[in-house]
């Protein structure tokens, strides 16, 4: 079978969409499918219509490609795709609106106040801003709306860092949410065609949970697969975790972030397609359960309606 | 199932990096990469005016030129530049480099020079001479880039002096060097990059230069001097390097052909008193045994034709013009909030925006304009530098630089007007007016992320400070 990867674009996440579509497209040839890389670029759709694959592997990450940008294109060339369909990439990109579904839907989520730039540049919003201590409390945390990874997400330990967090996170989309800090065990469950797949923990090493950038450098947080939980806990994540995978209608495959706090698990948001580098957490768990990268990247296949192997 | 030769190694599994993860040395966990690191990956991309750089221009380097010297070489001395050389380079290569060195009035003894895979190596030997973990070694706030990595892996203490427009502010080494005394520590090397610094592009004043060098001196400490840009001067009086205010006795001297002829080439040179030359010959001798003879070949063939300080001065001419071109468009289109330096010579320009902004978030929003530049923090260890930028004017044409800036400017008015609305106030309470002297070394002692190690964003130089007209 003939399978596109599509890979890079313009995002912030360029660089793990290179790693990740260079890993898949080597288990796709290991898998004996001709593989099509495709950089998304000017060039992305005259490629499509002239190679014509049979399906289209997205392993993009960010805007243009997890946003549903990409698969809405796929969509008008009749060309079947990897991972979720456009609306579900549509919410996930979106923290504030996937919050917004996933309290519709009575899956737990952190309380938070949403801006646009608008709210402050023409109505004034910041003198609402007071209100915040009141709602949702120090510490908070500061994230554009739309963004990956930990760029632009800072935390406000008081009043007197908002405004600055505010501009940092506003420098990756023209939306940005407050949220509520909830303090407890950082936890990636991955979804693989509707099913979990064993819970990851991050676990800072240097011990400063304020510090986001840490997260995802490698020997500053260590990640534990499976993550140690008792049986009642595990239970509790997994259903928040498949609870909100659908809400948001994914399918294929995705991961859901979370935090275990004391008294239950929150959702933090959902990655539509999460990183498959060497070094990304969906890998780790299908690893935990047994399935091989090559096997991961065929079960993804099948998902999408395309047989595994050649 | 056989794979073609030329295929990527199927990638390691998790469980393998793990295992590997074992066996990595305790120096590679201050090796970091970071959210930055992805940041820079953006800025490759083609439809990107990237002031982020450090590459000089080597588009007016005669073709025929380099024809011709190579073709010179092939048919003459084929199998001696195709051979194994001197650890310390060939005699012929320091002759030009005590040219090089002549011209800026310095006059070594050719024993003490050795010829080094680029001025990179010759900071990596000598930290590898001199530096053991935990020792403390100190630069200028904000450093080369390039040098972190370099400190870093040889786990080095990195102590950042602050920088003004005079360089280095010699009262504060003094206090630091007091401090280490009653600690009882006695700092391995203090790394300066006196003219033309990268990356803030400012000059050590000759006041300075000489207190440097006397400290140096009644302390017994270790100068190291990196000089990759004194010849490329546009204005003003040059002023003497320190190794020869101070002889070569304390002060360890690291120059390049980098900007002057390539950077390609990969041809720089240390001199060092004999006792530390002959520890680094020993450390070149472990890393590569010499450095390439064929591009050794190259600068003698390429000096014998009598042309190179032409050329120098054609390269210094080209960007005087480019850095008019970006000082008078941050004149232009940057916020009064907006300070930068205003360099005689060399290759960047360093400004800072009023500490509200974030230079890291501000590339992301910038990026989306097609622009780049470094954020400040790739200079500081510390995590300082937050709201300054370096910014070069060497690699790109002089409308290029003027657009790069235009951009620029647009997202840091935006971030400024934005900061006003949050704060119901138009003023920025961090910064009153006066305070524009700052290099960027304040804010906040957070998370150590040295992390920029591209050679393209390694490379880079300095200039003098100005308030942004109407500031």
């Amino acid at each position: 079978m003939k399978v596109a990867v599509l890979k890079g674009g313009r995002s912030l996440e360029r660089g793990v969409s290179l790693r990740s579509g260079a890993r898949v497209e080597d288990a796709l040839e290991r898998l004996g499918h001709e593989v099509l890389p495709l950089e998304a670029d000017g060039e992305l759709v005259k490629r499509l219509l002239d190679e014509r694959p049979d399906v289209a592997f997205v392993a993009m990450h960010g805007r243009g490609g997890e946003d549903g940008t990409t698969q809405e294109l796929l969509e008008i060339l009749g060309i079947p795709f990897t991972g979720p369909g456009v609306a579900a990439c549509a919410r996930c990109i979106d923290k504030v609106l996937a919050k917004h579904e996933l309290r519709g839907a009575g899956v737990p989520t952190p309380d938070w106040f949403a801006f646009n730039e608008t709210a402050f540049r023409e109505l004034g919003a910041a003198d609402a801003l007071g209100g915040l201590e009141e709602r949702l409390g120090f510490p908070l945390v500061v994230k554009p709306s739309r963004g990956g990874s930990a760029l632009g997400v800072k935390f406000a330990e008081s009043w007197f860092d908002v405004p600055e967090a505010l501009v940092s996170a506003f420098s990756y989309d023209d939306r940005v949410l407050l949220e509520r800090f909830v303090e407890g065990r950082e936890l990636a469950v991955s979804v693989l065609g509707g099913e979990a797949l064993p819970v990851v923990e991050a676990i800072p090493r240097e011990g400063d949970s304020y510090d986001f950038e840490a997260r995802y450098e490698i020997g500053r947080t260590s990640f534990i697969c499976p993550a140690q939980l008792s049986e009642t806990e595990s239970a509790a994540v997994i259903e928040a975790a498949l609870a909100a995978y659908r809400a948001l209608g994914c399918s294929g495959f995705s991961r859901v972030d979370l935090i275990l706090a004391a008294d239950g698990p929150q959702v933090l948001e959902v990655n539509a397609i999460p990183g498959l580098t060497d070094t990304s957490l969906l890998p780790q768990a299908a690893e935990a359960a047994g399935i091989s990268f090559e096997d991961l990247v065929g079960r993804i296949l099948e998902l999408a309606g395309a047989p595994a192997r050649a | 199932m056989s794979e073609p030769p030329h295929r990527r190694r199927a990638h390691a599994r998790s469980s393998d990096l793990e295992r590997y993860a074992g066996l990595f040395a305790e120096r590679t966990r201050v090796m970091r990469s970071s959210a930055m690191r992805d940041l820079m990956a953006v800025t490759a991309r083609p439809d990107v005016i990237s002031l982020a750089g450090g590459l000089p221009d080597t588009s007016t380097f005669p073709p025929q030129t380099f024809a011709a010297q190579m073709t010179r070489i092939a048919q003459e001395s084929a199998a001696e530049a195709l051979q194994y050389g001197p650890t310390e380079g060939f005699r012929e290569t320091v002759d030009c480099i005590l040219e090089v060195m002549g011209a800026e009035g310095m006059l070594p003894d050719p024993d003490d020079v050795i010829v080094t895979t680029g001025g990179q190596q010759a900071i990596d030997l000598i930290c590898k001479t001199l530096v053991d973990p935990g020792d403390a070694v100190i630069c200028e706030a904000p450093t080369y880039p390039g040098a972190i990595p370099v400190f870093c892996s040889y786990q080095a203490d990195t102590i950042q002096i602050e920088c003004d427009s005079e360089g280095m502010r010699i009262d504060e080494l003094e206090a630091t060097l007091e401090r280490l005394d009653t600690e009882g520590r006695r700092p391995k090397l203090i790394y300066s990059v006196p003219t033309f610094q990268n990356p803030a592009g400012v000059t050590m004043s000759l006041e300075r230069r000489r207190r440097l060098v006397e400290l140096a001196r009644s302390r017994e400490l270790l100068v190291v001097e990196d000089n990759p840009y004194g010849l490329l001067r546009f204005s003003g009086e040059p002023l003497p390097p320190l190794y020869q205010l101070d002889g070569g006795d304390f002060v360890i001297y690291i120059g390049t052909f980098s900007k002057i002829l390539s950077p390609g080439i990969r041809l720089g040179w240390a001199v060092a008193p004999p006792p530390v030359m002959e520890k680094v010959v020993l450390g070149k001798q472990a890393a590569d045994l010499c450095t390439s003879t064929l591009t050794q070949y190259f600068v003698r063939e390429y000096f014998a034709g009598g042309i190179w300080q032409g050329y120098v001065e054609s390269l210094a001419e080209i960007y005087r013009g480019r850095r008019d071109a970006m000082l008078g468009a941050l004149r232009r289109y940057f916020p009064p909030q907006a300070s930068w330096t205003e360099p005689e010579g060399g290759l960047f320009v360093w400004a800072t925006l009023p500490p509200y902004i974030d230079t890291s978030d501000l590339l992301a929003k910038a990026l989306r304009d097609d622009v780049a530049f470094v954020p400040g923090q790739a200079a500081y260890v510390d995590g300082r530098g937050r709201n300054s930028m370096r910014l070069n004017f060497s690699a790109g044409k002089e409308d290029e630089i003027r657009e790069g800036i235009r951009r620029i400017g647009k997202v840091v008015a935006e971030q400024v007007e934005l900061y006003g609305a949050l704060t119901r106030d138009g003023t920025d309470p961090h910064m009153p007016a006066g305070e524009a002297e700052d290099m960027g070394g304040i804010d906040s002692p957070s998370n150590p992320s040295p992390s920029i190690s591209d050679s393209s964003e390694a490379d880079s130089t300095v200039i003098p400070f100005r308030k942004a007209e109407g500031a």
